[in-house]
């Protein structure tokens, strides 16, 4: 039982290793109790591997790792009676009804027949699973597999909850549900630590937030210190003419001297602004002196997709066309 | 802590009925839960426990009309021989089905939440253990019932055929554990089930089928002294009235139970 003071995770030089592989390498966090604490990274940075760990299901080959304050390797049944894991697989038994999932975890988790039938109704309840609960949950949609899975998670009341990857594959109404599911536990002081590689859930639902790219962290503050960090401000083309879009990203590269990123699809291309709003008076003369004609132009705030790029590099394999195709309202 | 509202923060919040478990769960509670779901599971995919005695019966039927004319003795003497061999081996045959289901478990997520909560592993593999036991019972039995339609008569007395049945459930223990070991160690179910073709191997090059004499020479060894072949003796004995192997059996049993149960264990506990 850690007091008020004991940070909810401290991680200090974790490393984990399969074989010649290094899935972390050396990572250092400390996270506050209070806060959703999203882990943010591209597909194969170590996301998963930290939550395993994290959740004692993979000890750490050197380093060390606490759970409010309980050593994850020597005091692994102390962790696990602190957490709730819910993952992105939904690990829910398809030919049991969704009460039948609840109070068999519940169960497990060292409840009493009573005591497990009474965790069942109340998540059922906070969950809005009333209609389907004594239905197989092989017959439920996606959103209401993983409320479901996450049900189980809060059936023994975790002081902290984990949640890797809550809604991918998940359809946006999904999504939707287990954001608001998440929100209402944040709000009511459940501790939470989620992995994503969608930087509007991200942005959703977060207080912190920790960038890791080949398993190690490479930032960590709130989603504003992030952008703040990244500094600069963004200076946005969108052309009329598709056809002149590499004649603006010239222009753009030569103004601000570093490589624009371009969008065809939206014929648009940015770069960053590294002379501030001075810059953009430049950009604006050089594109008429080289007649390319702008339907939109401005300066704006680097949105969490151009920071996460800043810090990964840039290459990381991101699945950004999923992230807009999903939720376009953020863009 | 408690867990309220969960829906929107501006519902009115509700006095939670979650609690936090004083203690962790004990191994017992844990061991029933596993079974328990295991056999949900079983019971409730007919493909699982429909199809498993449907394949039975169809060996059963292969061997004894198909096959068994063409067999030394004749088919009515040889089902006399053949019925207590399969019937002591159904575990090699629907054991696959353990090593898929422990392989399935790990990949979809329930494993790991599993080991995330605070259980012995232990508990999860006597869990496990338990569940495979009452399957095989009811492979054992129903296939046994077909056993006898199929003209199987027990020429010794009801309690060796008790004590026959008893053997039965033993291997069926010890070879849950062989099973297990493969669905831990696969990284997939379709390899769990390939490397589960194994144990064929043993069920064929055995005294199953024929007399492990009347094979080629350079195969006897293998046949006579694989743990199968005084597995099927015991049995096949005790339903004729005589103990002849019994002993050996047991201790293959319990060799194989002391070789297998600590991986299984282990395995669980690496996660």
């Amino acid at each position: 039982m850690g007091n008020q003071d004991t940070p909810l995770l401290e991680a200090r030089d974790v490393t984990v290793r399969f074989g010649k592989v290094t899935a972390l390498d050396g990572l250092d966090l400390t996270a506050p109790p209070g806060e959703v604490l999203a882990i943010l990274g591209p597909n194969g940075a170590g996301k998963t591997t930290f939550v395993r760990t994290v959740a004692t299901l993979q000890r750490p080959t050197s380093g060390e790792l606490r759970v409010r304050g309980h050593d994850v390797v020597r005091d692994a049944m102390a962790v696990r009676r602190d957490i709730g894991l819910a993952g992105q697989f939904a690990a829910v038994e398809p030919t049991m009804t969704g009460r039948e999932n609840l109070e068999m975890t519940a169960r497990l988790f060292g409840h009493g027949r009573r005591a497990a039938r009474q965790a069942a109704d109340a998540v059922i309840d906070q969950l809005g699973l009333g209609e389907v609960a004594d239905r197989r949950s092989g017959a439920y949609s996606g959103g209401q597999r993983r409320r479901l899975d996450l049900g189980a998670s809060l059936v023994g009341a975790p002081r902290l909850l984990l949640l890797d990857e809550p809604t991918t594959g998940l359809d946006p109404t999904g999504r939707r549900e287990v954001w608001d599911a998440v929100r209402g536990l944040a709000a009511n002081g459940t501790d939470i630590l989620l992995t994503t590689h969608y930087l509007d859930e991200a942005d959703e639902l977060a207080d912190h937030v920790v960038v890791i790219d080949h398993g190690r962290a490479v930032a960590s503050g709130t989603i504003s210190d992030l952008k703040a960090s990244v500094g600069r401000d963004v200076i946005e083309v969108a052309v009329a003419d598709p056809a002149r879009l590499d004649a603006a990203a010239g222009v753009l590269e030569r103004v601000t001297s570093a490589p624009p990123r371009l969008d065809r699809g939206s014929r648009r291309a940015t770069a960053p602004a590294a002379g501030g709003p001075g810059e953009l008076g430049a950009v604006i003369r050089s594109l008429d002196d080289a007649g390319v004609s702008v339907d939109e132009i401005g300066l704006r705030r680097p949105t969490l997709d151009e920071v996460f790029l800043a810090l990964t590099g840039g290459d990381a394999g991101l699945p950004d066309t999923t992230a807009r195709a999903t939720n376009g309202s953020t863009r | 802590m408690t867990i309220e509202a969960l829906t929107h923060p501006h519902v009115p919040v509700r006095k939670s009925a979650i609690t936090r478990p004083a203690t962790p769960p004990g191994a017992a509670r844990v061991s029933l839960e596993v079974a328990r779901r295991a056999l949900r599971k079983y019971f409730r995919t007919p493909g699982l426990f429909v199809m498993g005695v449907v394949q039975s019966v169809l060996f059963l039927f292969t061997f004894r009309y198909v096959f068994g004319g063409a067999i030394q003795g004749g088919s009515a003497q040889y089902v006399a021989f053949f019925v207590p061999g399969y019937v002591a081996t159904i575990v090699l045959f629907t054991g696959g089905g353990i090593a898929v289901a422990v392989a399935e478990d790990r990949a979809s997520g329930f494993t790991g939440r599993l080991l995330s909560l605070p259980v012995p592993r232990s508990a999860i593999v006597a869990g496990r253990a338990l569940a495979d036991v009452t399957t095989n019972a009811w492979s054992i039995l129903a296939t046994a019932a077909f056993g006898f339609a199929f003209g199987f008569r027990l020429s010794g007395s009801v309690t060796d055929g008790l004590a026959a049945f008893g053997l039965c459930l033993v291997y069926g223990v010890v070879f849950t554990m062989v099973f297990m070991v493969i669905g831990l160690i696969s990284p997939n179910s379709q390899a769990a089930q390939g490397m589960s073709m194994i144990a064929f191997v043993f069920a064929f090059i055995s005294s199953t089928y024929v007399p492990a004499a009347s094979m080629p020479g350079w195969l006897q060894p293998f046949a006579k002294y694989q743990p199968i072949t005084p597995m099927v003796d015991a049995v096949r004995s005790l339903l004729t009235g005589s103990h002849s192997d019994v002993g050996l059996a047991l201790a293959w049993s319990a060799l194989l139970l002391v070789v297998f149960t600590p991986v299984a264990v282990l395995r669980y506990r690496r996660g």
